[in-house]
């Protein structure tokens, strides 16, 4: 168990230094540069700038500096954003996600499981069907649709939300329902179809003759077995959902963290592009971590590698 | 099955009945105004800023010298009264009792320490071109002499004197514009994060000053106590939220959320303008601005004048503007924008197939090439849909007259601008807003071949020489015939074909009164008022 967390962890670190440095090379091969506008600046300007921001050195020691700022966490100052800091950039933003997603990953796992365990309980009936219709709707429409639609009825027509802006719980119910809608969708057709196959299993059927009450049928046999795929889906789920949406926090207006990951390329703010990148695949990896954690606790055979006879 | 059916119908139901009689009724109770300036300024730091956000809440927060009135002519400011020599390179400012919002003078001394900053070698300043125009300013910037002989100076704390590199006789109206503006020195020498957050440390001499700040998340400026002309400033409070999407904007307007939407902080969504213009709610005005596509004269078949003359000629400007733009911009058949120049100057025909026609073979013959030999021609844009449809049409024009092969070519912004620097184009697309009200600030592009917004390689010896020859001549009259004389010759040779100028538009609340939007973009809410209840 030991070993193969150690072995976990390692994987880990020496996938974080591949994305680093790919990350950085790729970036600067991107043509463009940060500081170039449509109105042109003076090449002697151009130079200036980029010597204010250490962008004269050779790419090799602008590398060497950036992996010595990411062991300390210092990331360096926006480009574009003047006397913002990256450090700040991700501190300010990243609570704004976090809360905004946790609510929508909360809304996904909930109606996800409930809705997958309802389908596959009422397996070929009206219920299955109408939940699955509800699945696929919630796959096949993009979330800034869903967003848009949202805004013209909900805050719009009815007047029962603001339309955007971030500050009060109110706020936040609109753009966590877009949020949550697409990996709910999905978690409900990944709980209703494993559970559809759990339930067949001769152990369902031995528990049903032993004269065991649904509920527990339900909750400590076939939920556990169940939901093994849906906990392997939650790692990069929680990993892409608490860093924030592009699309979603450009429609409410929201000031979290999803925004920098396309704005910092657009804007070449490569100080940005990194940080952010690397924030990002700290925290995938740190879920995918937990996640194999999670696996020791629910998947027997991983807690005695080497005994997978059974 | 059919409760969630039922359930549907319901909200649909109500949604269409729910007639909202709360946004339509809206009146404000205060006067504060509501707007929405679309993203984050990149920098409240005025020696910094370069963006229209930036510039906006800057000139809330902030005054010039003089400022423009509503008809671009040049009023006192921070300065009470402002006089030249003759020959229009000295020019000197008395500053008025005014005061930083946190209630110390605004001297002559912030103005000359400002301007010089932004020309130290090492400051990051990205327009500091602008200041070239001061005596030294690009010999210092280049670190060819010291700051200290840049021309200005602070004679004492009430007087600026500032030596130009040579005659600008519209200088009084540059200084309007926010890279002449000052800063604080008392706080910003000791304090360099001054400008980066709402601390008290963000200290101004405009009408409103900074109250809060949340990074992308919205910005509240409050009127100004010290502000030497506060009896006229009415509003209290100006709250700025920082929503990018076109149409969350126009719902939150809609839904009396906002009280203004659209330029010169944003801009409507283009496929909702057809709809809002039908119910006459859009206001449209003229910018000193022109969207023009930019030939690179360096590279064959456009480095032949007919060529070029035949591409432009060919373009149906009106129809573009009709069916593709439709916020009333102006075909543009000169360079310079009529905001700047009222004189109407055609000097081509829109849409003269005849001609283009013409020009074209008279192009293939002095190629010495046939019809079929003519290449593939590529047209660059930036990726944006207006753009995109711009293009689609104009290709369309071109292959349809000329019998030739266009090619589109939709790049991301930077790789763009990384192309054009370094020509690697054959027509592109391009466009720029005046950053003062002088037909130099467009002509000046193509004074010389080395000039950084010469994407086109276009040089011409009597071009040159008719501005250079513009900067000794003091009769506005004589002048402006030899810069009409400069643009004739831009628009025969077209190392660039104009296609409209430039409008802006907008949506505002009936009860917002007094707000005064410039051609350039610069908008002053000095005497905007909201009717309350």
């Amino acid at each position: 168990m030991t070993k193969y967390l150690i072995k976990k962890a390692g994987i880990l670190l020496a996938s974080l230094f591949i994305i680093s440095t790919l990350t950085f090379f790729l970036m600067h091969a991107i043509p463009g540069d940060p500081f170039v506008q449509d109105k042109a600046i003076p090449e002697e300007i151009l130079k200036a700038l980029h010597k204010h921001y250490g962008l004269d050195q050779p790419l090799y020691v602008q590398y060497a500096k950036y992996l010595k700022g990411l062991i300390t966490w210092e990331l360096g100052p926006s480009f574009k954003y003047q006397g913002r800091t990256v450090n700040q950039i991700i501190s300010e933003g990243f609570p704004v996600s976090l809360v905004l997603g946790v609510e929508a990953l909360f809304l996904a796992v909930c109606g996800g499981i409930t809705l997958g365990a309802i389908a596959s309980m009422k397996h070929q009936r009206w219920q299955d069907q109408m939940t699955m219709v509800i699945a696929v709707l919630g796959i096949s429409v993009p979330s800034f649709i869903m967003a848009s639609f949202m805004q013209y009825v909900l805050a719009m027509k009815l007047d029962l939300l603001p339309v955007a802006r971030w500050g009060s719980f109110s706020q936040t119910i609109m753009p966590a329902i877009s949020l949550a809608a697409l990996p709910m969708a999905f978690i409900a057709r990944l709980t209703r179809s494993n559970m559809v196959e759990v339930l067949q299993q001769d152990y369902i059927q031995t528990a049903k003759a032993k004269g065991l009450n649904s509920i527990t049928i339900l909750f400590k046999h076939v939920m556990r077995n169940a939901l093994l795929p849906v906990v392997t889906y939650l790692g990069p789920l929680t990993a892409a959902v608490i860093t924030g949406s592009f699309a979603i926090e450009k429609i409410f207006g929201i000031p979290g963290i999803g925004q920098w990951f396309v704005m910092s390329i657009t804007n070449r703010d490569y100080t940005v592009i990194m940080g952010t990148t690397i924030f990002f695949s700290v925290l995938l990896l740190l879920c995918i971590f937990i996640v194999d954690l999670l696996y020791c606790l629910v998947d027997p055979r991983i807690k005695n590698p080497g005994n997978e006879s059974f | 099955m059919k409760w969630p059916v039922c359930a549907s119908l319901s909200l649909m139901l109500m949604a269409s009945s729910c007639q909202n009689g709360g946004p339509s009724s809206y009146r404000p109770t205060k006067q504060e105004l509501r707007l929405n300036i679309h993203s984050e300024p990149p920098s409240l730091d005025l020696r910094k800023a370069t963006d229209v956000t930036s510039v906006s809440v800057i000139r809330m927060c902030f005054e010039g010298l003089v400022s423009l009135d509503e008809n671009g002519m040049a009023v006192p400011a921070i300065a009470e009264r402002f006089e030249h020599s003759d020959d229009y390179t000295t020019f000197t400012f008395y500053l008025r009792d005014a005061k930083w919002s946190d209630g110390q003078p605004v001297t002559a001394h912030d103005f000359e320490r400002t301007w010089k900053t932004m020309l130290l070698p090492t400051f990051p300043c990205e327009f500091a071109s602008d200041l070239f125009i001061l005596k030294n300013g690009e010999a210092a910037k280049l670190g060819r002499c010291s700051v200290e002989e840049v021309g200005v100076q602070a004679v004492d704390a009430r007087t600026l004197v500032v030596k130009l590199d040579h005659s600008v006789p519209y200088f009084f109206s540059l200084t309007a514009v926010h890279a002449f503006f000052a800063v604080p020195e008392h706080i910003v020498s000791a304090h360099p994060d001054w400008a980066d957050n709402s601390t008290e440390k963000f200290v101004g001499n405009g009408p409103f000053q900074m109250k809060e700040w949340r990074h992308h998340n919205f910005i509240e400026v409050q009127k100004n106590p010290h502000y030497w002309d506060q009896e006229k400033v009415r509003l209290e409070r100006i709250f700025l939220t920082l929503i990018e999407d076109e149409s969350t904007e126009l719902t939150m307007f809609e839904n009396a959320e906002l009280d203004w939407a659209g330029s010169p902080m944003s801009t409507l969504p283009i496929d909702a303008m057809a709809s809002l213009k039908k119910k006459q709610e859009v206001t449209t005005y003229p910018m000193s601005g022109v969207y023009y596509y930019v030939f690179n004269t360096k590279e064959f078949p456009f480095n032949n004048i007919h060529i070029r003359r035949a591409f432009s000629l060919c373009i149906n400007r009106k129809a573009i503007i009709d069916n593709i733009t439709q916020s009333e911009q102006v075909p543009a058949m000169a360079m310079i924008p009529p905001t700047i120049w009222k004189e109407e100057r055609r000097y081509f025909q829109d849409h003269d197939l005849k001609e283009a026609r013409r020009e074209f073979d008279l192009g293939l013959e002095e190629l010495n090439i046939t019809l079929s030999q003519f290449p593939p021609i590529t047209l660059s844009f930036n990726s944006a849909s207006a753009h995109h449809k711009i293009a689609q049409a104009i290709q369309e024009q071109w292959q349809r007259t000329f019998g030739i092969r266009i090619r589109l070519e939709n790049k991301e912004w930077k790789v763009f601008l990384d192309e054009m620097r370094h020509y690697k184009f054959q027509v592109a697309r391009m466009g720029g807003i005046a950053s003062f009200k002088d037909p130099t600030t467009f002509l000046d592009f193509y004074r010389y071949l080395s000039s950084s917004n010469n994407n086109s390689q276009w040089t011409n010896p009597r071009f040159t020489e008719l501005l250079e020859q513009s900067e000794k001549i003091f009769d506005q009259q004589e002048r402006t015939a030899l810069l009409m004389e400069a643009e004739k010759i831009l628009i025969d040779e077209m190392p660039i074909a104009p296609i409209y100028f430039y409008t802006g538009s907008y949506m505002k609340k009936p009860y917002v009164k007094g707000v005064y939007i410039s051609d350039m973009c610069d908008v002053n809410f000095k005497m905007a008022y909201v009717e309350t209840k």
